[in-house]
């Protein structure tokens, strides 16, 4: 029962940090911040505006599979994972 | 027949013949394979999967010329619709998948011990489902009498009886192998004319590069700084900073999409058809690599699209088209009457401006982009009857979904669930057969007879799901003590206000003149629009529920016991009977 509910603290923490990123890419560098980092150029592309059309939606992929990786790690460590 | 509707009718015919195909390769047997494929479709399968399920024909047609018009403001529906994966991976999927059931209300009804909780939950996905299934057979239908010129009405019958054959016959298992062919073809399909607009207009065949590029014209120019003069010369907000009606309500319009798409029962209910939890997790992510490629592409189309229709008609500064001299795709869509010119100035030369007074492109419809496009950069004919057959697929892909979501919850839930308890399994198969026919009908009769309000009916079904079904799903993995009145009265309050504040704006039931309170102020709640309102109702619903559960005291030992369990992922066997 202990060993159950650190695995469900470090989920948590987990789903705590990515939902962090995902907040920051989007919310963050795509709206609230979108005017100072316009300022920046990637190419063509004001930083902002790239966060907010493409940067945004390539984080989200990355994190998900980052969380499913470390969540199977996590499955192991705690010997609750799938036989 | 000219050689454009030869290519068409071989894409069209051709791609059906293969869903018929694989439809009759996958039949479904038992109830299993008919709700959840048997539980065993693989991560990568199961994301190419949800990616057709998902991306309608709003995404294919619809999305990119939202984004041309909106231009920054379109970013509202490239995260929102992309971020809600992020949720669903983390936050609801591999613990839904572990309880092991086969649809959203029947978790819902054992999470909350409760029938009106199943109840109400049908409900919602009911109205979610069929309004956009609305949307699809109109797809379906504007595409065949636009590309094949017959008959608008005979278009959806064809529709309708492609599904059925397939949908009816297969069930989950037949849809999601047919799912699959249909993803490759509407990927195909939507990236072709992208990669060779991009390399025109700037050399680079990548879209998502070319749109950071500089125009191939010679002049050194980005085509994103480029765009931005063009538009702001005729007065039109600049493309890349024009941001819809302020950042609160991009926040919240935002945030609306990505819960709305996190609570949507029949995305939700692909992550039943896996094999085990670490497959749930996993298939999100495959699942948004495939969304993300069309979604990453949009934006370009969007801009490029913009840009070349503004070039068409603007040639060069202070210059404008002779109506007599206009391009054959110009004359094509003006017979749809989705592109109208008004030669207000009865110069005979087209002027098109942001000021009402003066313009003389009335109507510019922005469905028209995507179908237009190809025809606009004077791509090869081949190439626009793949559209055509990817618009298709991107319809009848997502009307499939949407009608076993429809079907499984009637079957399954109300009728096994609550009405008859003893209906066998062979019974409940074929009633769910019949539900999906009747289904089927109803929407090929609201397609062909759409009801005033179908337009404004989407943003509703976003609404509902971000304020009712996404809040009781969360807290009904997250919060072990939340109790069955609790989560009701947080739905109910949820969706309550939403509604309330869409009818408010657009009248009930959407029928004009009939808002309750009179002359408010539009988008009086912090200039938050109607379409954004569900991440509101959500906070009220999370609200609402830990007020009543202070009150009314928290959820029975045994359930408290039950969310223990599906928290770990040991033990997940594949989706199952009770």
């Amino acid at each position: 029962m202990e060993n159950n509910h650190s695995y469900w603290r470090e989920n948590l923490r987990l789903i705590f940090i990515c939902l962090a990123i995902w907040f920051v890419v989007s919310f963050g560098f795509g709206l609230l911040l979108v005017e100072p980092l316009n300022e920046i150029r990637l190419g063509g592309y004001k930083l902002g505006f790239w966060f907010a059309q493409q940067g945004s939606i390539y984080t989200f992929v990355a994190l998900i599979f980052w969380y499913s990786h470390q969540m199977n790690k996590l499955d192991k460590k705690h010997n609750v994972e799938e036989s | 027949m000219d050689e454009l509707q030869l290519y068409t009718y071989i894409a069209v015919f051709g791609s059906f013949a293969m869903y018929f195909a694989i439809a009759w390769w996958a039949r479904a047997g038992s109830t299993s394979d008919f709700y959840v494929a048997g539980g065993g479709v693989t991560p990568v399968q199961n994301g190419m999967a949800i990616g057709a399920d998902w991306m309608s024909a709003a995404s294919f047609i619809s999305m990119a010329g939202l984004i041309a018009f909106l231009g920054y403001g379109g970013s509202v529906f490239l995260m929102g619709w992309t971020g809600g994966y992020v949720l669903l991976a983390m936050l609801l999927a591999p613990y839904m998948r572990k309880h092991g059931k086969f649809t959203v209300p029947e978790f819902i009804s054992d999470r909350y011990y409760s029938k009106t909780a199943r109840i109400v939950a049908v409900v919602c996905l009911i109205i979610a489902s069929l309004t956009y299934i609305i949307g699809q057979m109109k797809g379906v239908g504007v595409a065949f009498s636009r590309f094949l010129e017959v008959d608008y009405g005979l278009g959806l019958g064809i529709g309708m009886a492609v599904v059925w054959v397939y949908a009816v016959l297969g069930g989950m298992k037949g849809i999601t192998y047919t799912q699959i062919a249909q993803y490759c073809v509407l990927i195909f399909a939507y990236t072709i004319p992208a990669v060779f607009i991009s390399l025109q207009l700037t050399g680079n065949p990548i879209p998502q590069l070319g749109l950071g590029s500089t125009l191939a014209d010679g002049s050194g120019v980005y085509l994103l700084d480029k765009l931005d003069q063009v538009v702001t010369d005729l007065g039109f907000k600049e493309y890349t900073t024009d941001n819809l009606g302020g950042t609160l309500n991009m926040f919240a319009y935002t945030l609306s999409l990505m819960i709305g798409t996190a609570g949507l029962p029949h995305v939700i209910m692909r992550f039943f058809t896996v094999p085990n939890v670490q497959a749930a997790r996993s298939s999100a992510g495959y699942a948004l690599v495939f969304i993300a490629l069309l979604y990453t592409v949009a934006p370009a189309v969007g801009a490029m699209a913009r840009l070349n229709l503004m070039n068409t008609i603007v040639p060069a500064a202070g210059e404008n088209l002779d109506y007599a001299e206009r391009p054959q795709w110009f004359k094509d869509w003006e017979k749809t009457g989705l592109l109208t010119f008004e030669d207000k100035n009865g110069d005979g030369k087209i002027q098109y401006t942001s000021d009402k007074a003066t313009n003389e492109m009335v109507k510019v419809d922005r469905d028209i982009m995507v179908l237009a496009n190809p025809a606009i950069a004077n791509l090869p004919n081949w190439v626009i009857a793949l559209v055509a057959a990817g618009g298709l697929a991107a319809a009848l892909s997502t009307a499939a979904g949407l009608l076993l979501a429809i079907s499984s919850s009637v079957s399954h839930d109300l009728m096994k669930g609550v009405l008859t308890p003893d209906l066998s399994e062979k019974n409940e198969l074929l009633a769910s057969r019949i539900v999906m026919t009747i289904s089927i009908l109803v929407a090929g009769y609201l397609g062909l007879n759409p009801p005033g309000f179908a337009a404004g009916t989407v943003a509703l079904a976003f609404g509902l799901a971000a304020s009712s079904i996404f809040p009781a799903l969360m807290m009904g993995i997250f919060s072990k003590t939340m109790s069955g009145r609790a989560a009701i009265w947080g739905m109910v309050a949820g969706i309550g206000i939403t509604m309330l504040y869409v009818f408010q704006h657009k009248g009930i039931m959407f029928i004009p003149g009939t808002s309750f309170l009179g002359g408010m102020e539009a988008n009086w709640f912090f200039g938050i629009s109607p379409n954004a309102f569900g991440a509101v109702g959500a906070l009220v619903n999370f609200a609402v529920a830990f007020a009543v559960l202070k009150v009314t005291g928290p959820a029975p030992s045994n359930i408290q016991q039950l969310v223990e369990n599906f928290r770990i992922p040991r033990g997940a066997g594949v989706a199952h009977e009770h």
